[in-house]
């Protein structure tokens, strides 16, 4: 890599794959599109040439699902190096195997793809049809988005696509190439998700993915070791994508969540927070507050599903944040058995039964809460003894014999989310959509209103909310200010958002996307070590003018972990080190002088400035041109011209 | 500069695990552990002989108390304040082993207790638990890094590095994958020192699979006999084999740890997991005292390993005397312990405090103790290459010989201190320099075979890092200008060599080319129309006899073709080489 530090690297990180899937085989009042849904991941995916990428690094199970897009690609090196957390691999594998195993419905319903070309909902006659939001979804804002969608990958794909990736344990240090020392560290976000600190020999980087101070279930935002790096890239889109869903909510990002019910029956907005932008930065970079505000939050959650429950209806949890579910898990129950409601949970989807086992076996990835619970031999999440209790139950579909026999409402169900497009979650919004008793529990950052048209009429109570998915705004101001780089680079968007505090401290640049934004070297000196073998032959000339000594030094260049390193060569170099650089002004009375001492014969041709020439009569016929820059020797016989040249570098400095 | 080593423990012997390594300014203690054999003094590493306000942090390799034994009476006696570090998996079964001994020693037999049971929360509330490799910067400039070591759950090698000093001590450790675990996994690091356990120094193991076997045989053949098998456990990890046994509470406790760290367990293990976990067995339950004497066959883990005590001993008390049962033994036990008379002969009576006990019973030895043989430790010796060796962890003969092989085969100098003794590791300090960034950039493209060659100038400034810089910069640095140096240029000519003066011009060099590289390998000639270069080297074809001094003695008016070259001073060398080429061309015609 000629230049590590380049934003075009950026492209290298997290390909994001947004499934935003089409419609439901069973919608009639509505025109989403009726076909096998094609997936839309980033759209320059198709633009590069995927041989020329070095290393892609995938900082969360979501950040996984598009990767099989790039890995199948026939152009996709062997030799690329591919970097997850061990978590982050075995949850995002689980995640993908269910997307495919869902998306079969489609392709049952449908049947497979008979042509191999672009299926027919992408003709720009069937695109013109569809409403502006939905072109805008399918086009993107410039229309360039079109070639970001792909037919879904096999099982096959994943398993190539997962064989391909090394996966990294919490702080470990992979070295790429000898010349990054790439380092995962814990963002917070969810079990596995990561930042990323990337050290080469020319300047440090730290790629700030979506991070959560505390966390009631994942290792806490581990910010420390990013201090003192040389960029930032600011990566987390949380707050924008917040932002966007809602204009009425101003400059600040709080934490937001409404209830209404569609049509917005009633819409209640609840806790804002926006006065409170002066004691900001005032703000200590500690999650007490976040647990704080997420604990409120839960309890909210909790009383609208007891308020469901109590009235007969059922309330439905569709999610794919794993650790915020389970924890919402444990209080749910928690909470029943305080008020003595028994209602049965279920939770249904294929992977939940691997993803509860995994998440109970990877303490290093939890907050020190539940890290405590391993070494006071509790199991980390409640879930397992709760299965066992009986309190819940886990079904893999909808449809297992097992669940119809037991079914009963009114019940909570947690499902994955896919977009409300896949899986149970369809079904029993089909069954309960109209009952105005029931709750669906839905992440903020959902298009609600999309994701339920096929579903209308909705009678049944929508609760939106916000689950804490990244760096507040308030507190990205005291967090630069902790990490202290010598650059950071903010996206675009975020600009006009919120203002960033320049600072004497450290630049900031706008990235936006699909444009390469070139930083400035900011190092010009390079860190090496030089081996005691080496250091031992050197041969250190003196130049009292400078007060330095000088030695010419030749050796075996080495990178190591990111740090240069010159060493005695394995092999005798072809040649020993001999000074070669000579210098010094060369007058004609020197000149003859040293000449005669090794008995050479010659006189002064001519005189010009400070330029003059020898002509050579012994032993040899030759010519010695000296001009300011340059002195030629022109001397047929060998040992006449060596002796000259001797005799030349006795009166001149040398290295 | 040198790294210092004072062996408090397992110097010659095996048991009390510690070692202080004083390494670039910092001192790091490795392992705290405790001799099961003594129980005075002697049972612990002698910390007067070292301050603990100067420790910059503990580490303890896995939890076993021959490792952490110490550690709640360095802490909350001795009053260490330090950070310390372990894996998850230690820090989470370590407090059971602590606890579980704390009960033998202090509420069974009644002896002085060193360290109470608060003392051992307290403690392990201090802990800090680590990932394998994760990196952990302890300060500024001490960092450590754990390796998986595959010996007990949760084993780590340890590596170190402060300053420019580096140094791996392994703690106990396995190179062949177990049932449970994978074998010792560790990079290939540029190491001052190793420290390394010694248990088997001489010995050679078979395959563990056929001793798998053959003990399985053996626990087969003694319950479908009616008989009792004991299996004292030691390393939690060996305690799951079998499927019908019973489990003390201890080891039924430490079975749910099992499966939380499920992570921790060999490759195989964690993906076959998916949904059962393989650590949920179908026939243990735990067991309860009024079963020693119940009728019929039954197996039981119990500890402690060794019958130094406690459940495992009581219980040995009982079936002992009967022929039908069986007594497992793991592989190594110390001295004064009851499994150490054992395993030395076939004795029928072994003397307890005040009791003595006919032995009938059958006797197997586990020969899967869970250390390394001398073979791994040649090979993880000769994998990493470091400077010096220190041997631990094994007895004194056998450590002498596995000394003598790690210096004649591996050439590599090797001690094995007794207790108490400092061993003193010299290190080089390799000098720390600067390089200019544009000269990394040039120096980039030179190879010599696969290596690739820096050439430049080494700048040396009092109180300044040394700098790298090209001859460019050099004189930049002392002041004068490039055009200020005097490039010495040779130029020779040469007349053409008879072989090609007939030939196009074009087809001259190509015949020259042709010749040069018959001599010059390796090197790519830079051709155009008339003219031949390799580096300053510049081989011209000419015709003009005004602008070179070739034939200017002759008759003027003549225009000789001739070759003209010409080459810098610094590839003089090779120069010579392309003119005698071009000179024996014309003699060999």
């Amino acid at each position: 890599m000629e230049c590590p530090v380049d934003l075009s690297a950026l492209t290298l990180f997290s390909p994001i794959s947004r499934t935003a899937s089409s419609s439901p085989p069973f919608s009639d009042n509505n025109d989403l599109i009726r076909a096998v849904p094609w997936y839309k991941t980033v759209a320059s995916l198709n633009l590069w040439d995927p041989s020329s990428l070095d290393a892609v690094l995938i900082s969360s199970p979501w950040a996984l699902l598009g990767l099989p897009f790039l890995t199948r690609k026939p152009g996709f090196s062997k030799s690329t190096m591919i970097y997850a957390t061990e978590p982050t691999v075995r949850l995002g594998r689980l995640m993908m195997e269910e997307l495919v195993s869902m998306h079969m419905e489609y392709v049952r319903y449908y049947g497979s793809d008979k042509k191999s070309g672009l299926p027919d909902w992408m003709n720009w006659t069937e695109l013109e049809r569809l409403q502006m939001e939905w072109k805008k979804i399918v086009l993107g804002e410039e229309k360039e988005e079109l070639n970001g969608w792909m037919p879904l990958y096999s099982a096959g794909d994943i398993k190539d696509c997962i064989d391909k990736i090394q996966p990294l344990r919490l702080g470990e240090e992979a070295c790429f190439n000898g010349i990054l020392v790439i380092k995962a560290l814990s963002s917070g976000l969810e079990i596995g998700s990561c930042n990323w600190s990337i050290k080469s020999p020319k300047g440090s980087l730290v790629y700030l993915s979506s991070s959560v101070f505390g966390s009631a279930h994942a290792m806490e935002f581990d910010y420390l070791p990013l201090r003192g790096q040389d960029i930032v890239i600011f990566s987390d889109f949380s707050s924008l994508s917040s932002m966007d869903s809602d204009e009425e909510i101003t400059n600040q990002c709080v934490l937001r969540y409404f209830i209404f019910s569609l049509p917005f029956l009633f819409y209640n907005s609840w806790v804002e927070k926006n006065g409170e932008s002066e004691d900001q930065s005032v703000q200590k970079l500690t999650g007490a507050d976040e647990i704080e505000d997420e604990a409120e939050k839960i309890h909210f959650i909790l009383s609208c599903i007891v308020d469901s429950v109590k009235e007969g209806g059922s309330v439905l949890i569709p999610s794919g944040r794993y650790g915020v579910i389970f924890t919402l898990l444990e209080h749910i129950c928690d909470f029943l058995g305080s008020l003595n409601i028994k209602v049965p949970i279920y939770i249904i989807s294929e992977a939940t039964q691997e993803i509860l086992s995994l998440t109970n076996s990877l303490p290093e990835w939890l907050c020190k809460q539940r890290q405590e619970k391993l070494f006071s031999g509790e199991v980390l999440f409640r879930h397992v003894e709760l299965i066992k209790e009986g309190k819940v139950t886990v079904y893999p579909f909808l449809y297992s014999s097992d669940l119809l026999e037991k079914w009963k409402e009114p019940c909570i169900v947690i499902s994955p989310h896919w977009s409300l497009r896949l899986g149970s979650a369809v079904q029993l919004l089909r069954r309960w959509h109209a009952d105005p008793k029931s709750l669906l529990i839905l992440e903020e950052g959902v298009h609600a209103e999309l994701a339920l048209m096929p579903f209308k009429p909705v009678k049944m109570k929508v609760l939106q909310c916000s689950f804490l998915s990244g760096i507040q705004m308030k507190k990205v101001n005291p967090l630069f200010e902790t990490l202290l780089p010598k650059l950071i680079l903010l996206p675009e968007s975020l600009r006009s958002r919120c203002p960033i505090k320049e600072s004497e401290l450290y630049k900031i640049f706008y990235y936006s996307k699909n444009v390469t934004t070139h930083i400035p070297s900011l190092k010009e000196k390079l860190e090496a070590y030089l081996a005691n073998d080496l250091a031992s032959q050197l041969q250190p000339t003196i130049f009292p003018e400078k007060n330095i000594a000088a030695a010419r030094l030749k050796g075996k260049l080495l990178l190591r972990k990111g740090v240069y390193f010159l060493d005695l060569p394995d092999k005798p170099l072809n040649m020993s080190i001999k000074p070669s650089l000579h210098w010094g002004n060369v007058d004609p009375t020197s000149l003859l002088q040293v000449l005669n001492e090794k008995k050479i014969d010659g006189s002064i041709l001519h005189y010009e400035n400070s330029d003059f020439c020898v002509r050579v009569t012994k032993p040899a016929e030759g010519l010695i041109e000296v001009k300011s820059n340059k002195i030629m020797i022109s001397c047929e016989d060998e040992i006449c011209s060596a002796l000259i040249c001797e005799a030349l570098k006795s009166i001149c400095n040398r290295i | 500069m040198a790294i210092e080593c004072l062996i408090l423990g397992a110097g010659q012997e095996v048991g009390k695990s510690c070692v202080v390594a004083k390494i670039g300014g910092k001192q790091i203690m490795f392992d705290c552990g405790m001799h099961m054999g003594y129980s005075d003094h002697r049972a612990f590493p002698d910390f007067s002989l070292i301050s603990p306000s100067d420790i910059s942090c503990v580490v303890i390799t896995h939890f076993h108390l021959d490792h952490i034994g110490a550690l709640p009476y360095f802490t909350e006696v001795c009053g260490y304040n330090g950070p310390i570090y372990m894996t998850y998996p230690t820090k989470a079964l370590a407090p059971l082993m602590l606890k579980d001994y704390h009960k033998i020693m202090v509420d069974k037999r009644g002896l002085e207790e060193q360290y109470s049971c608060e003392h051992i929360l307290q403690c392990m509330d201090k802990v800090i638990p680590i990932d394998i490799k994760q990196t952990i910067q302890v300060d500024k400039d001490l960092q450590i890094r754990a390796y998986y070591a595959g010996h007990v759950i949760g084993a780590a090698m340890i590596y170190a590095q402060a300053g420019e000093e580096t140094m791996v001590y392994t703690g106990d450790y396995n190179m062949t994958p177990d049932r449970h675990l994978g074998a010792a996994q560790i990079d290939r690091l540029q190491l001052d020192l190793l420290i390394t356990e010694s248990t088997y120094a001489t010995t050679i193991r078979d395959s563990k699979y056929s001793r798998e076997r053959e003990f399985l045989k053996a626990v087969h053949t003694c319950v479908a006999a009616g008989g009792k098998v004991l299996i004292p456990t030691f390393a939690l990890g060996r305690a799951q084999r079998d499927n019908s046994s019973f489990f003390e509470g201890l080891t039924l406790q430490a079975n749910m740890y099992y499966k939380m760290l499920i992570g921790w367990t060999s490759q195989k293990i964690k993906e076959s997991y998916t949904v059962r976990n393989p650590f949920d067995f179908k026939h243990v339950c735990p067991f309860e005292r009024s079963m020693i004497n119940a009728p019929g066959p039954c197996i039981l883990f119990a500890t402690p390993g060794m019958l130094g005590g406690g459940f495992s001993l009581e219980v040995f008390k009982q079936w002992a005397p009967s022929d039908k049962n069986l007594i497992a033994l793991p592989g190594y036990c110390i001295a004064g312990t009851v499994g150490h008379k054992l395993m030395s002969g076939k004795p029928t009576r072994v003397d307890l405090e005040d009791t003595q006990i006919d032995v009938k019973c059958q006797i197997h030895q586990l020969a899967f103790s869970p250390h390394t043989d001398s073979k791994g430790i040649m090979d993880l010796v000769e994998f990493l290459s470091p400077k010096h060796v220190i041997l631990v962890h094994g007895e004194k003969p056998k450590m002498a010989s596995l000394k003598q092989r790690i210096e004649s085969e591996l050439g590599i100098p090797c001690q094995y201190p007794a207790n108490h003794e400092t061993a003193l590791i010299p290190t080089t300090k390799d000098p720390k320099i600067v390089a200019s960034k544009t000269f990394i950039k040039n120096c980039t493209s030179e190879f010599n075979g696969d290596e690739r060659i820096a050439e430049g100038i080494l700048i040396m400034e009092k109180g300044q890092n040394a700098k790298f810089v090209s001859e460019e910069e050099f004189l930049e640095t002392i002041g004068i200008e490039g055009n200020a140096v005097n490039a010495v240029t040779f130029t020779q000519c040469l007349s053409l060599p008879n072989k090609i003066v007939s030939l196009e011009t074009e087809d001259m060099i190509l015949a020259l080319e042709k010749e040069l590289k018959k001599s010059i390998k390796f090197r790519k000639f830079e051709i155009s129309k008339d003219c031949i270069k390799l580096d300053s080297i510049t081989i011209r074809i000419c015709s003009n006899n005004k602008s070179c001094n070739f034939g200017k003695d002759e008759d003027a008016e003549e225009m000789a073709m001739h070759l003209c070259c010409s080459w810098s001073i610094r590839d003089d060398e090779m120069a010579r080489i392309c003119l005698s080429v071009v000179k024996n061309m014309e003699s060999t015609v």
